[in-house]
């Protein structure tokens, strides 16, 4: 049994205080057999990308609920992307609506997982998008 | 025949005789409405006399586009204000402050000084429309901001009536505005309950929210056992500081969730009730009925709503609007349909509205008292969800009381843990959830969901504003404001005068948060699964 545990960083970005579906996520992501890093509450583009950096994440995800997906990821981009992740696999999950998909994907999430999603999903996808 | 326990984990019989009723307690504490022990409502003629207060939560953008969308629920019947206020706000940022970036009027309306309160407010009787405020980690400031409007604008605050939520022990445990750490956050509840006993005698300055922690994981007896915990958390300050009970008890409110079996949710109410009067009767020696009440808004929760099929969400706020009225609360509101998506549509909210004005116009839930009661099933299961909510409080006291629990982080870890087997029983289809797990549409439409537009140049707005206030206000005074809120803080003194001061002198909600935090410190989240 030498089966290398994939390690994923899941951040609440921004001021949102919804973290009943991030934490249900975490708690689904260490059932799989990955190891999750939960950042907690309201954490900063600078926090986040330095996190996942420290922590050498393979995956890096976010849970966002209260709309501000998207001038939060425009600011993390070039942090990610500075500190060298862009080789990551980055996820992005919770009140997404469809109309921001590609706005999200052109911002370098590969993996987008709308409320609705299941948690088997997220978990399969992680474990076939990491090799 | 397969046991059914429902979510509270109590079974639920195939028949209920007169010999359940009985066997589970009898009919000892049902007694009348209006009189001790309250379960059958507090109020003798409850709705004949005035049906339930209709109480939207609504806010977004700047003061005037929430002043626009408060106009338009009035004029559409809605007799209560429920104000969303935007996360800055709610954890005490200025608008200009770099981590309000992207969030500035988003989730609610944005507020800076009272020039912003002032304009929300603008042309409504605050007499004839009560206000309550959501708001909790910021919630002394907004409070002092509402009486110092209100004040202005000629209202006399000892006969001022609003509500604010003000319930920082369930932000720690869900929604997550918190700000100071668990102890001083207590305090602040603490100077308002003191201050409004004294100086705004009317005003309910703390609606302790259950639904919140429902949302968060929490089964219904959990609810309101945890909320039960909290509000006497809150209530132990207020005698700690010499206050008699029966002078600020009466001002305590509550905030419930409805969502999930109709019948669970009504017994529910009915328990606590009863549950809530013997407790301040017996633990805290009130002698005051109103000391005694339960009085609490009753909640369509967005926990039971779907992002499939929301139009199916319509018929679920009905049901959840019945039970509401069922169980005898004084305020009602409703997610809407869209809530799942996005902040409701002018269409959305008058549909949750129509829906309560439809209890009261035509379907009879205002014509008598407490319907149900005499049920052999519902008096029976009133009095097994009583039970199962003191043992619930029992357990909390045996593991050390519900603030260190909060503080330790065992009760959100208990609660989320809780949310996750529940969430897993919905994908496997044991608990059943219509458009979700059973009744699927064979292929999924695209939803019939208008998005709430946000305004990117609202936060210029806004923060010219704040820059021209902070430019025309005397400067000195507010810092005279700012000086003497920092000593209060420090000494220990009630700060809600310091605040008053300070909001009339326009200070902004994130001038007077550093003040506080510089005493106080930052909440440090404890991480725990």
């Amino acid at each position: 049994m030498n089966e290398r545990r994939i390690k994923i960083l899941l951040g609440k970005p921004g001021l949102d205080g919804h973290d009943q579906g991030a934490k249900v996520v975490a708690r689904a992501m260490m059932d799989a057999g990955f190891e999750v890093i939960y950042t907690g509450l309201r954490q900063t583009p600078e926090q986040i990308a330095r996190i996942a950096l420290e922590e050498d994440v393979e995956v890096f995800s976010l849970s966002s609920m209260a709309g501000s997906h998207i001038p939060f990821c425009r600011k993390l981009k070039p942090l990610l992307e500075e500190a060298g992740l862009t080789d990551k696999l980055w996820v992005i999950g919770g009140n997404l609506p469809a109309q921001d998909h590609d706005a999200l994907r052109a911002l370098g999430f590969k993996g987008i997982f709308p409320s609705g999603s299941k948690l088997d999903a997220i978990c399969d996808y992680i474990r076939k998008e990491v090799p | 025949m397969k046991p059914v326990i429902n979510e509270s984990g109590i079974e639920v019989k195939p028949l209920y005789t007169a010999a359940d009723v009985e066997a589970s307690g009898g009919m000892d504490m049902v007694g009348e409405p209006g009189a001790y022990p309250f379960t059958r409502g507090i109020h003798r003629e409850m709705y004949r006399k005035q049906p339930w207060t209709m109480r939207q939560y609504a806010g977004f953008g700047n003061p005037a586009d929430t002043n626009a969308r408060f106009k338009y629920l009035i004029a559409n019947g809605q007799t209560g204000l429920n104000v969303a206020f935007d996360l800055p706000t709610q954890i005490g940022l200025d608008s200009d402050d770099p981590l309000a970036e992207g969030e500035i009027g988003r989730v609610g309306m944005s507020i800076d000084t009272l020039r912003d309160f002032e304009i929300a407010f603008d042309g409504i009787d605050l007499k004839k429309i009560t206000v309550s405020l959501t708001i909790n980690g910021a919630a002394a400031i907004l409070i002092a901001m509402y009486l110092a409007m209100a004040e202005k604008r000629g209202y006399d605050i000892k006969e001022l009536r609003g509500t604010a939520q003000n319930d920082i022990l369930k932000e720690f445990i869900g929604r997550g505005t918190w700000i100071f750490p668990v102890e001083p956050s207590i305090r602040l509840v603490g100077d308002t309950i003191e201050y409004c006993a004294k100086e705004a005698p009317k005003y309910t300055p703390v609606s302790v929210c259950g639904y919140h922690i429902r949302e968060s994981g929490a089964t219904p007896a959990q609810e309101m056992a945890y909320a039960f915990c909290i509000a006497k958390a809150y209530a132990d300050d207020a005698i700690r500081r010499g206050l008699p009970v029966d002078e600020f008890a009466g001002r305590l409110s509550y905030n419930f969730n409805i969502f999930g079996n109709i019948f669970e949710q009504v017994c529910k109410f009915r328990a606590g009730r009863s549950l809530w009067a013997k407790i301040m009767k017996e633990q805290y020696g009130a002698e005051k009925p109103g000391s005694m009440w339960l009085r609490m808004i009753a909640a369509g929760g967005g926990g039971g709503l779907t992002f499939e099929q929301p139009e199916v969400n319509i018929m679920r706020g009905a049901y959840y609007a019945l039970i509401s009225a069922l169980s005898g609360t004084q305020t009602m509101a409703l997610c809407s349909y869209d809530e799942a998506y996005t902040i409701p549509t002018e269409y959305s909210a008058r549909i949750s509205l129509r829906t309560m004005q439809l209890l009261i116009a035509e379907m009879g839930l205002t014509e008598t008292v407490d319907p149900l009661a005499g049920s052999f099933y519902v008096e029976t299961m009133t009095n097994e969800m009583r039970k199962k909510m003191e043992e619930i409080m029992a357990e909390v006291d045996a593991q050390g009381g519900i603030v260190r629990m909060v503080a330790e982080g065992t009760i959100q870890a208990k609660v989320s843990s809780q949310a996750y087997g529940m969430q897993r029983k919905i994908e496997s289809g044991e608990f059943p959830k219509v458009g979700v797990n059973c009744y699927k549409n064979e292929q999924e439409e695209d939803h019939a969901v208008e998005f709430h537009p946000y305004n990117e140049d609202d936060a210029r707005v806004q923060i010219e504003s704040l820059k021209r206030i902070r430019a025309e206000r005397d400067n000195k005074a507010v810092d005279a404001a700012l000086a003497r809120l920092r000593t209060d803080a420090a000494a220990g003194t009630n700060v809600m005068p310091a605040l008053m001061a300070a909001v009339k002198a326009y200070a902004s909600v994130g001038e007077m948060t550093k003040e506080l935090v510089n005493v106080f410190g930052r909440y440090q989240e404890p991480i725990r699964f």
